[in-house]
């Protein structure tokens, strides 16, 4: 697939865009990391938003499996918890399909790398929602129930609103934790970012090269993703006093 | 100690009010589970002494990393955080910037990065391979330490940097009034106040650094996460050992907890 590189090949030629240079192949791997960690960061903010209400308001029983689950997950290795759910997800929904006739599929990497790094992440934004939302002053919700909203209504119109400048700077970490966490697929042979630099250095024996470069696209994802969340804060705090907030 | 009392009371645990009707029910259910994946599920590979053998090592090297490396990464972050909270601006800017690369950049990365990168540079000089250190230089472990070890001051760093900094002016104020050499107020005051405020953030950072320790497993250390994959190859065997190492990692975690809250209870609270 790729013509051979001199072992003496400078840097410059390694990480060319073109073949026999492996540019592309980083940058494709690393939009591999941006996708697996944007659904994932959505999967966990979605199971965030329901966890943390059901820890706060749900019943008895709901709240003690809601504690159960963050405290597993945030007790096991991620890499275990990886391996665990592909394997436990491939095997369930392989055995609904043949249970309905159907032949079973083949998970893809990007797949299974957004469940399951998104079932781990919902036990974080769990937490770092159900803090946000206790940050709001118990009188506007009081407020909003004496003027006979539904639930609904007060979570949609005061509670989400009000707990989002609270949320950020959590929110803000767990984002840089998920690029980071999709690392792991590497493990399991899924090429990202961290594959697609092993590949090349295992290919070229470049080593301190391509992991450098590697290592680069990283910092430069988590610098960009700090500007954008410091924006965020920003807008998620305007009509606040000190408005200046900003930072992690 | 007298004031530390009333928290360590709100602590206690109270069986009476922990067991409702359906905790009781969910206990049940979870013993339930834990029966079924004993007798149903296939442990047999687990009495072979070629696993059995080897089960307490890779645990034990598990625990050790753990321990080596938070214990050698917080005296790296001790003067990391300094550095950031109160050095000058030579000193300052190199520590923010190491612990924004570290932390900016997956441990994974970064292990990969010492193993095969410096791996590989080393073996080009002669006098590094004629040394007395080639011997150990040549083995996995060195670079899982020290790929750990830098990891955990990068975090550790920007936790202490805050410590620092959340010890109140006045307690400093009033040391350096006392006549204290520098040195000493460190020592008696400024240290002691800002670990005691950082300690539960550590004890979170513990439970992470021990959940991160698998990595290894992938520059062939053997640890309790590559005896587990080690047998899923031989056997073809996937859950039990994934599910024996979420035990171990369970009980390594609660171990970890539980440790740390004995250390905050040792500790008085007055600070907060």
């Amino acid at each position: 697939m790729f013509g051979a590189l001199p072992l003496s090949a400078s840097a410059a030629e390694l990480l060319a865009w073109s073949p026999p240079g492996w540019g592309a192949t980083l940058i494709v791997g690393l939009g591999n990391t941006i996708l697996i960690a944007l659904g994932a960061y959505a999967v966990g903010l979605v199971i965030g938003v329901l966890g943390a209400f059901g820890k706060l308001y749900g019943g008895p029983i709901l709240r003690d499996l809601l504690a159960i689950y963050t405290t597993l997950v945030r007790a096991v290795p991620e890499l275990v918890l990886l391996l665990l759910i592909t394997f436990a997800a491939k095997d369930a929904i392989n055995a609904v399909l043949r249970s309905y006739g159907y032949d079973p599929i083949d998970f893809s990497g990007v797949v299974a790398g957004i469940i399951v790094l998104g079932v781990v992440q919902g036990a974080y934004s769990t937490e770092v929602l159900r803090g946000a939302i206790l940050s709001v002053p118990a009188g506007q919700i009081e407020a909003a129930r004496a003027m006979g909203m539904s639930p609904m209504t007060i979570a949609k119109r005061i509670t989400l609103p009000l707990m989002t400048s609270a949320a950020v700077p959590g929110l803000a970490n767990l984002w840089l934790t998920v690029t980071k966490d999709t690392a792991l697929l590497a493990v399991i042979g899924f090429i990202e970012l961290t594959k697609a630099t092993s590949l090349a250095a295992a290919t070229t024996k470049a080593f301190l090269v391509f992991y450098l470069a590697g290592g680069v696209l990283y910092l430069l994802l988590s610098l960009v993703s700090g500007v954008i969340f410091g924006r965020i804060e920003k807008w998620a705090r305007r009509g606040q006093r000190n408005a200046e907030g900003g930072g992690m | 100690m007298g004031k530390a009392r009333p928290t360590q009371c709100r602590r206690r645990w109270h069986v009476t009010a922990f067991l409702k009707p359906h905790r009781i029910v969910l206990i049940a259910i979870g013993l339930g589970i834990i029966a079924w994946c004993a007798t149903a599920l296939n442990w047999g590979w687990l009495s072979t002494p070629k696993y059995l053998d080897v089960l307490p090592l890779a645990i034990w090297r598990t625990i050790w990393l753990t321990v080596v490396t938070m214990a050698l990464g917080m005296l790296l972050a001790i003067p990391l955080g300094l550095a950031q909270a109160s050095g000058p601006w030579y000193l300052s800017t190199p520590a923010r910037i190491y612990c924004t690369i570290i932390r900016g950049t997956p441990l994974l990365l970064q292990l990969w990065l010492l193993y095969y990168g410096l791996g590989s540079l080393f073996p080009q000089f002669p006098w590094i391979r004629d040394s007395f250190l080639w011997p150990i230089l040549r083995q996995a472990w060195p670079y899982a330490v020290l790929a750990l070890t830098l990891s955990v001051a990068g975090y550790e760093g920007e936790v202490m940097r805050g410590a620092f900094k959340g010890v109140p002016s006045g307690q400093l104020e009033a040391a350096r009034a006392m006549g204290m050499p520098r040195f000493t107020i460190f020592r008696r005051i400024w240290l002691p106040q800002a670990l005691h405020r950082a300690l539960p953030t550590i004890g979170g950072e513990a439970v992470l650094q021990m959940k991160s320790t698998p990595l290894v497993a992938t520059i062939t250390v053997v640890d309790i996460y590559s005896l587990a994959k080690r047998v899923t190859q031989d056997t073809f065997i996937v859950y039990e050992p994934l599910l024996l190492l979420a035990l171990v990692y369970m009980i390594l975690a609660g171990f970890i907890v539980l440790f740390f809250r004995w250390l905050e209870n040792r500790l008085p609270a007055r600070t907060a």
